[in-house]
């Protein structure tokens, strides 16, 4: 059976959530650790975050492209150690801070930079044990139209414009 | 955004129902692939323009991903472009492609032809996608937008509509 997965929209029983729950603007992000154009959309989307503030609701999902790079599968699979942890945003952020570093080792010292319990997050990021959530994110961005990263959707519409701070204010407010 | 079946605007891709053209095309300086090898298994031909256009964005690095997806539906996935075979080689190695790039590049461009796709203006395949049943008839193509990767959507949908399809076929029998 294949299975369908049609979530444009964030999920806030699924995903990640940063910002409000209730934030009437929703930005969902398809994104890649090794991927420098996701790197450099990061901090525009920080900027964004703190200026609409609680009107939005940001959410991210993995669409790693584990051929060209490397170390984005267990990146991924890291962030949601630090998820099971209680700390997705924290892992997430250090990991696009640190684009050079996503070996194993450097994976580890995130862990330990942010207080988790180490011994676990590499332990359950050496068994794949988030591996099918990642494979779930990553069909569900293949069919909702996903071709590479970043792929931004608007209230469930994907944004194809220009990825910069003004462009993308103005598409996130006009909604 | 659009992937749905049909080509307005583009009158000479082949469509649904058509026999797919066969070929046979090197996949290695010293290797062929004919269409024909894979009769009773559904075949996706992702035509496209280059080599070496942009990665993180790039259409055969998706569908390099998406390999154990097209196997769910026993599907083989090809790349065809007009680059030569050692050019395809060099492309695949620095990408990790697993699955094989066709050099339709002698007489250039023909295979590209025979299914309706070639640019002439600029002597290349367009991006252009078909899914071809287990028979060779080809049951969905689309064209894109040269710029534009077309994704896998079409694709998963076309391959799920033909399982459904087969499966329909084999429970009347």
């Amino acid at each position: 059976m294949s299975t369908r997965i049609p979530l444009r929209l964030p999920d806030p029983e699924r995903d990640h959530i940063s910002g409000s729950a209730d934030g009437l603007i929703r930005l969902l992000e398809y994104g890649d650790y090794e991927c420098p154009f996701c790197g450099e959309v990061q901090p525009i989307l920080k900027e964004i975050q703190r200026r609409l503030g609680d009107d939005l609701l940001f959410a991210f999902r993995h669409f790693p492209l584990t051929n060209i790079h490397p170390h984005a599968e267990h990146a991924a699979e890291t962030a949601e150690a630090a998820g099971a942890q209680g700390n997705f945003w924290g892992m997430h952020d250090l990991l696009f801070e640190n684009q050079g570093a996503l070996k194993d080792e450097d994976l580890a010292e995130n862990a330990a930079e942010l207080g988790l319990d180490e011994t676990r997050l590499i332990r359950e990021v050496t068994s794949g044990v988030y591996a099918p959530r990642i494979r779930e994110d990553f069909k569900s961005g293949v069919r909702g139209g996903v071709n590479g990263t970043p792929t931004l959707f608007i209230s469930g519409e994907r944004y194809d414009g220009a990825r910069d701070l003004k462009h993308l204010l103005n598409a996130l407010t006009a909604k | 955004m659009s992937t749905t079946t049909g080509n307005p605007g583009h009158s000479s891709v082949l469509g649904p129902g058509t026999p797919a053209p066969d070929f046979s095309l090197r996949c290695t300086p010293d290797q062929s692939v004919s269409l024909s090898e894979f009769r009773g298994q559904p075949v996706v031909l992702a035509f496209y323009p280059a080599d070496w256009s942009p990665v993180c964005g790039d259409q055969m690095a998706l569908y390099n991903e998406m390999l154990d997806e097209f196997q769910e539906f026993q599907a083989e996935v090809v790349g065809i472009s007009v680059d030569g075979a050692w050019c395809h080689g060099a492309f695949a190695k620095q990408n990790k492609l697993h699955f094989p790039l066709l050099a339709d590049f002698e007489p250039k461009g023909a295979v590209a032809r025979a299914y309706g796709v070639y640019d002439e203006k600029d002597g290349t395949c367009e991006r252009a996608l078909f899914v071809i049943d287990s028979a060779g008839i080809i049951h969905w193509s689309y064209v894109s937008p040269t710029g534009i990767n077309p994704g896998a959507n079409g694709i998963l949908s076309a391959l799920e509509d033909l399982k459904a399809k087969s499966e329909t076929t084999a429970a009347a029998k």
